[in-house]
C-alpha cells in the first residue's frame, strides 16, 4: 500500500499514458479548430513527460531530459503556425469550426 | 571509425550550410529587395527569387559531389557517422540528396511561372517568402534522409511538415488553400505526436536515441510487446509522411487545396524522404528476429503488418482514384498507391533482399514521370484550362505536344512498358517474388491487379484528350517555353529509363551497399560505450 503513495516511474508513466489518450479523445470529438489544437499539445506534451521521466528514473542521463526541451520548442513553433492557419481559416469562413469548413470532400 | 567529431564533421554538413546560406539570401533580399533592383525596374521579384533558390540549389549539389570527391576514402570512409552519432554521412544519404535537389529545382522552374504559387498581382511580394520555404523543406528532407538518430529524424520531419504547412496554405485569398492547410496541421500533429509517444517508449526501452543503440540493446529484444507498441505508434507518423492507408485522409483534399507546384513538392519530396526514413529504421533501429520472414502467421508481425497495409493501400488508393473528376484529386489518389507498391518493396527488404534497391529506383522513376503530371497540369492552368478531366477535352488537338507528353507520364505512371514506371514496378514486384512465400506471392499478384486497375483512370484521361471534341470556339493552347523544355528534360528519362535501366540500378545498388556501415559502425560505437 505504501509503496503506491511513493511516486516513481510508473506514476510518471500512468499520467503520461492518461495525457496521450485524454489528447486523442479531444483530437477525435473535438470540432473547434483551437480545442482539436489543444488535444494535439496534450499528446506531445505526454510524450514529453515519457522523455524526461524514463531519462530520469530508469537512465540516469540526460539525454531524454535534452529530447524534452526539444518537444516544448517544437510545441510552440507548430502553435505558432497552425493558430495562424486557423486565423485565416476564421477570416475566410467566419467559424472555426472543422466540420463547417469542407469545400474539400469526394 | 567511430562517428566524428562536431568539427570534423562540417566538412560534410557543406551542402546543408549551402542551403542554409541561401535561404537566409533570400530572405535578406526579400527585405532590402525594394531597394536594390525594383525602382530600376524591370525585374520582378519571382525571377530574382527563384534564380537566388536555383542557384542555391546548384552550388549545393556542386558542394555535395566535391564533399565527396575530394576526401579519399581511406582518411573517411563513406558511412561515418557524424555529429557524434547524429546523421550519417553515407552513399544512400547522398543518393536522397541529390534526389531531393533534383525534385526541388524542379518545382522552383515550375513555380517561377505559375501563377497558382505565386500571386502576380502586387508585384509578386510573396515570391521571396515561397523559396526561402521551399528551400527550408529541402533542409528538412536532408535532415530526414541523413537521419541516425530518433532526435535528428524527429527534428527533419517536423521540420518538413511545419513548412508543409505553410506551404499548402500559401494562397491567402483562397478558401481552399485555408482549409488544405488546417487539415494538413491537425493530420500532422495528431500523426507526428502519436510517432513521439512510441519514439518515447522506444527510448525508454533502450535508453539511447541511436537508432543502431536501440537496436543493440538486449532491453528491446526482451519486451516485444511494448516494442510493437511503441513500433505500432512511430509507424503512424511514417503512414502520415508517405501517405499510406489508414493514415492517407488528409491526402486528397491537401493536395487538391494546395498551390498545383506544391503539391508536386508534397508529393515527391516527403514522400521520398519518408521511404528513407522508413529504410533506415527498419534496417537501422529493429532487431532482425523481428524481421524475420516466414509464413503468412510468422511469429513476428511486421512483414505482415507492412504487407497488409500495402495491399489495402494500393486498392484503396486505385478504386478511390476511379471516380474522380478533379485531376489534382485523382493525382492524389493515385499518389496514394504509388505509396502502396512502394511499401511492397519494403515488405521485400525484410527478407534482406533487393528490396530497398527497388524502393530507390522506383522513387527516381517515380520523380520524373509524377512531377511531369502535375507540371502538365501547372502549365495548362497558365493557359486558364480548369483542373477537372471534362477540361482536357480535345486537347490532342489543342495543344498536341502537351497531350502526347501527358500520355508518356500517364501510361509511365501504370507501369506499361517500355515507360520507367514499368522497370520501377517491375523491379519492386521482382524483389517481392525472391522469397516466394504465399503472403508475398499475394501481394505481387495483387500489384498487378491494381495496376491494371489504375489504367482505367489513367487512361480515361488519354481518351478524354485524344478522341473526346474539345468545346465550341475552343482555339490552340500555348504554354511557357520554360514549362514546355522542362516536360521534355523530365518526359526524356521517362522514357530511357524504362529502356535501359542498368545505370541508376548500379546507383541505387551502391547506395545500399555502402549505406550499410554507417548503421553497423555507429552499433558498434554504442555497444562498446
Amino acid at each position: 500500500m505504501e509503496k503506491i503513495f511513493q511516486i516513481g516511474l510508473t506514476h510518471y508513466l500512468v499520467v503520461a499514458a492518461i495525457l496521450f489518450a485524454a489528447g486523442m479523445f479531444v483530437v477525435a470529438t473535438r470540432r473547434n479548430a483551437v480545442a482539436i489544437l489543444m488535444g494535439v499539445e496534450l499528446i506531445l506534451n505526454a510524450a514529453s513527460l515519457n522523455f524526461a521521466a524514463f531519462s530520469h528514473f530508469v537512465h540516469g542521463h540526460i539525454t531524454g531530459q535534452i529530447v524534452s526541451i526539444f518537444i516544448i520548442v517544437l510545441a510552440a513553433a507548430e502553435a505558432a503556425i497552425a493558430l495562424a492557419i486557423v486565423l485565416a481559416i476564421f477570416r475566410h469562413y467566419r467559424t472555426i469550426d472543422a466540420e463547417e469548413t469542407s469545400l474539400l470532400k469526394d | 571509425m567511430g562517428p566524428l567529431s562536431n568539427v570534423e564533421s562540417l566538412k560534410f554538413y557543406a551542402p546543408e550550410m549551402v542551403l542554409s546560406a541561401g535561404i537566409l539570401l533570400i530572405l535578406i533580399v526579400d527585405l532590402i529587395g525594394d531597394r536594390m533592383y525594383k525602382r530600376k525596374g524591370g525585374v520582378s521579384n519571382r525571377k530574382v527569387h527563384g534564380t537566388l533558390a536555383l542557384v542555391t540549389l546548384v552550388v549545393a549539389g556542386a558542394v555535395l559531389w566535391w564533399v565527396n570527391h575530394s576526401t579519399p576514402e581511406s582518411e573517411v570512409p563513406r558511412g561515418v557517422a557524424i555529429f557524434g552519432g547524429l546523421l550519417a554521412r553515407d552513399a544512400f544519404g547522398d543518393f536522397f540528396k541529390y534526389f531531393f535537389l533534383g525534385v526541388t529545382f524542379v518545382v522552383g522552374l515550375m513555380s517561377m511561372r505559375s501563377r497558382d504559387a505565386i500571386d502576380h498581382t502586387d508585384g509578386d511580394r510573396d515570391a521571396g517568402e515561397y523559396f526561402a520555404l521551399t528551400l527550408t523543406t529541402t533542409l528538412g528532407l536532408f535532415m530526414m534522409a541523413t537521419a541516425t538518430d530518433m532526435l535528428t529524424a524527429f527534428l527533419g520531419l517536423e521540420l518538413v511538415s511545419i513548412m508543409g504547412y505553410v506551404l499548402a496554405g500559401f494562397k491567402r485569398r483562397d478558401r481552399k488553400s485555408s482549409e488544405a492547410a488546417l487539415k494538413y496541421v491537425i493530420y500532422g500533429g495528431v500523426a507526428s505526436g502519436a510517432m513521439l509517444f512510441g519514439l518515447s517508449l522506444l527510448y525508454g526501452l533502450a535508453g539511447t536515441t541511436s537508432l543502431a543503440g536501440i537496436k543493440a540493446s538486449a532491453a528491446v529484444a526482451a519486451s516485444p510487446t511494448t516494442l510493437i507498441t511503441a513500433v505500432t505508434l512511430v509507424l503512424a507518423g511514417f503512414g502520415y509522411k508517405i501517405a499510406s492507408v489508414p493514415f492517407h485522409m488528409w491526402c486528397p483534399d491537401v493536395y487538391e487545396g494546395a498551390p498545383t507546384p506544391v503539391t508536386a513538392f508534397l508529393s515527391v519530396g516527403p514522400k521520398a524522404a519518408g521511404f528513407a526514413m522508413l529504410i533506415r529504421f527498419f534496417g537501422g533501429a529493429l532487431p532482425e528476429t523481428l524481421l524475420a520472414k516466414g509464413a503468412l502467421l510468422d511469429s513476428s508481425p511486421w512483414p505482415l503488418i507492412l504487407g497488409a497495409s500495402a495491399a489495402i493501400t494500393m486498392t484503396v488508393g486505385n478504386l478511390s482514384a476511379l471516380g474522380q473528376q478533379n485531376i489534382k484529386r485523382m493525382f492524389a489518389y493515385s499518389s496514394i498507391a504509388h505509396a502502396g507498391y512502394l511499401l511492397l518493396g519494403l515488405v521485400a527488404l525484410s527478407g534482406g533482399g533487393s528490396g530497398s534497391r527497388s524502393i530507390l529506383f522506383y522513387l527516381v522513376t517515380y520523380l520524373f514521370m509524377n512531377l511531369g503530371a502535375f507540371l502538365v497540369v501547372i502549365a495548362l492552368a497558365e493557359s486558364g484550362l480548369g483542373e477537372n478531366v471534362d477540361d482536357y477535352k480535345g486537347l490532342g488537338t489543342r495543344n498536341p505536344f502537351i497531350a502526347v507528353v501527358l500520355c508518356i507520364f500517364l501510361f509511365s505512371l501504370t507501369g506499361l512498358p517500355p515507360f520507367a514506371g514499368f522497370a520501377g514496378k517491375f523491379l519492386v514486384f521482382s524483389a517481392l517474388l525472391e522469397h516466394p512465400t504465399s503472403m508475398n506471392v499475394f501481394l505481387a499478384i495483387l500489384g498487378v491487379v491494381n495496376s491494371a486497375i489504375s489504367l482505367y483512370y489513367y487512361a480515361r484521361l488519354a481518351k478524354v484528350m485524344f478522341f473526346d471534341k474539345a468545346a465550341e470556339g475552343a482555339g490552340p493552347i500555348k504554354v511557357y517555353g520554360v514549362h514546355a523544355a522542362t516536360l521534355t528534360v523530365l518526359a526524356v528519362p521517362t522514357i530511357f529509363l524504362g529502356v535501359y535501366w542498368a545505370p541508376l540500378l548500379d546507383a541505387a545498388d551502391q547506395a545500399i551497399r555502402a549505406g550499410a556501415p554507417a548503421v553497423i559502425g555507429a552499433a558498434r560505437a554504442v555497444a562498446g560505450l
